[in-house]
């Protein structure tokens, strides 16, 4: 029997292919990219040995700065809001609108499915204020408001993107955590209402306790996609007003492919990397120490 | 990562209290709670529908009616397709959509035959360094898109692969594989050991085993991770954006994006339409697989 589950060869064939590329294609530019942050320039003009000048660079340049605030900035709000949101309407679906929700949930879900592109770019048609005015412009014109750039400044971008982002996500994370509701055993719920325990008594002491587990990981898949935030923001609002709404990615990507610079773009990539990894590593510990004390 | 089987369209009749309140008779508190329902619910379908709605009939508009009615209006000839053949012909949105079928197909059936083997062979065959592979494929799934982007591109350029399609189909099938692979590994644990070890005794080779009893043991758990690889295949514009700016493989996320350029300040109604062939499309898929995207894209979310 061990014959047949031991054989190396089989293993070589069954997992060779997948391992093979995937190493040649991820793992080995990982490194690659490690080694290029010690370099200036590009593959079209070359390459220049810097040592750690563009960590030094990276340190001081107010791009990043700003560019590192923004995307932590953009994290927290839309973590908090997505997992806020979902963790409503999920709740709603499984209290209050009990077999209705079936339809809900489909359709609410489906904005995720639906490209980024498209998606930005019919939001930027319907908060647009020149030259026409979009359908958001009209509404508040109906209250005898005046019309809204809302890409004119960064405050008010930031809060279509913001808005944007919750739109298309609060479906999944509704999903997500309504399925970690129903794995509450029901007798825990039956007995604590038994006891007297109803509405925000129960949630409270009940739901979200038990909820816990699946609300952390929501934490963690959103935290970990918002700090990779790229293609809403680059056909929403292109990084702009300024650089008002440039994250880390993308300052990365124009670093790299409209100023040419390799070495610096990596570093850029590099510190996302890390923070991402920080980040996870971060609430694990966190959420582990929680547990045990009960 | 928790949806069981149970998750969609479990009858919720087993809720407790229930009993309690198929008696109660209706008083206004009731009546109010039921109306406040109908609220919420409408709430929730016009914010998710009317965007869309807005953008269908948007694109049924002229431009002098765009320039000249309120966005709200409704266009005056349901009928009016020029726009569609304007975005088909002028905008190429064909050729987009082509390029972007040439990328994720062949990247699929990759990720698919690459990924349920490797899933196999680690978690069914027994050798030594499998638990260290699974965690080298799980390293994957943190790595962002961008730490791999300068090293490919230097590498498809001076292998002469840039300008042809060659580096979409390799590197997402590279990013695809690590949720894959863990994902396959999962669900071939949940196929009961004895099965293979049945088939071994009766002298099937291991090979003829995954060919005829493990593969179509995990049939509908492929199709699963095929369909979530296809939207994050298919919706992607990182790496789309990144190897296909020379060339002619614009993909139809790429091709949205310039074509917004070209025409967006000007053109309304080609613009609308072309966001809605987009949108459309996937509205259909989404519409005959619903549930299982769902169950699907909430499983496979680790990658964010």
């Amino acid at each position: 029997m061990n014959n047949v589950f031991g054989n190396k060869r089989a293993v070589l064939v069954f997992v060779g292919p997948a391992l093979l590329i995937y190493t040649v294609i991820m793992l080995v530019p990982v490194l690659w990219s490690l080694g290029y942050t010690l370099f200036t320039g590009s593959v079209i003009t070359g390459f220049e040995f810097s040592g750690l000048d563009n960590f030094a660079k990276l340190f001081s340049d107010p791009k990043v700065g700003e560019a590192l605030l923004f995307t932590l900035k953009y994290a927290v709000i839309l973590t908090v809001g997505q997992v806020l949101v979902g963790y409503a309407l999920s709740l709603l679906y499984v209290f209050w609108l009990r077999k209705a929700s079936s339809l809900v949930r489909t359709l609410v879900f489906f904005p995720i499915v639906l490209p980024t592109v498209a998606v930005s770019l019919l939001f930027q048609k319907m908060f647009e204020v020149a030259p026409q005015n979009g359908i958001v412009n009209e509404f508040i014109n109906l209250f005898g408001l005046p019309s809204v750039d809302w890409f004119g400044s960064p405050d008010t971008a930031f809060l279509v993107l913001v808005v944007m982002d919750i739109w298309r996500s609060m479906g999944f994370y509704a999903v997500l955590l309504y399925a970690g509701l129903l794995d509450i055993p029901e007798e825990v719920m039956e007995s604590a209402r038994l006891d007297g325990a109803g509405g925000w008594t129960l949630i409270r002491r009940i739901v979200i306790p038990m909820s816990l587990p699946v609300l952390l990981s929501s934490i963690i898949f959103s935290i970990n996609g918002t700090l990779k935030v790229f293609d809403s923001v680059l056909a929403l609002t292109n990084g702009g007003p300024g650089s008002s709404t440039t994250p880390l990615t993308l300052l990365m990507f124009r670093t790299a492919f409209s100023y040419g610079d390799y070495g610096y773009g990596s570093t850029i990539a590099l510190l996302l990397t890390v923070i991402c990894l920080l980040v996870t590593i971060f609430i694990f510990r966190s959420s582990r120490r929680d547990l045990t004390k009960g | 990562m928790t949806t069981t089987a149970s998750a969609p369209g479990r009858p919720t009749s087993a809720k407790p209290g229930r009993p309690l309140r198929i008696r109660r008779r209706m008083t206004p508190r009731r009546a109010g709670s039921i109306a406040l329902k109908t609220l919420v619910i409408g709430f929730l379908l016009a914010i998710t529908v009317l965007p869309l709605i807005w953008l269908l009939l948007g694109s049924l508009k002229t431009q002098s009616e765009w320039l000249n009615s309120p966005s709200w209006a409704l266009p005056e000839n349901f009928l009016n397709f020029e726009n569609y053949q304007v975005a088909w012909v002028d905008g190429d949105i064909g050729r987009y959509i082509l390029n972007s079928a040439l990328a994720t197909f062949p990247s699929l059936a990759l990720i698919v035959v690459l990924g349920v083997a490797a899933g196999f062979a680690l978690e069914v065959l027994i050798w030594k360094g499998r638990g260290g592979v699974l965690l080298l494929f799980l390293a994957g799934i943190m790595v962002p898109g961008q730490m791999i982007l300068l090293p490919l591109f230097s590498a498809y350029f001076q292998t002469h692969l840039t300008g042809t399609i060659w580096p979409l189909i390799l590197t997402y099938t590279a990013t695809g594989l690590p949720l894959t692979v863990f994902m396959m590994a999962t669900y071939f644990r949940a196929v009961p050991r004895e099965i293979f070890e049945a088939a071994a005794i009766d002298g099937a080779s291991i090979y003829r085993s995954f060919l005829s009893i493990g593969f179509p043991m995990v049939r509908n758990a492929v199709f699963t991770v095929a369909l979530v690889q296809f939207f994050f295949i298919w919706n992607d514009l990182l790496i789309a954006l990144t190897f296909t700016s020379v060339g002619d493989f614009q993909t139809i996320q790429v091709g949205l994006l310039n074509f917004t350029g070209q025409f967006g300040q000007v053109q309304y109604g080609p613009t609308f339409a072309a966001i809605c062939i987009n949108v459309v499309g996937i509205l259909v898929l989404y519409l005959f697989l619903n549930q299982r995207v769902m169950r699907g894209l909430t499983a496979g979310s680790v990658k964010g």
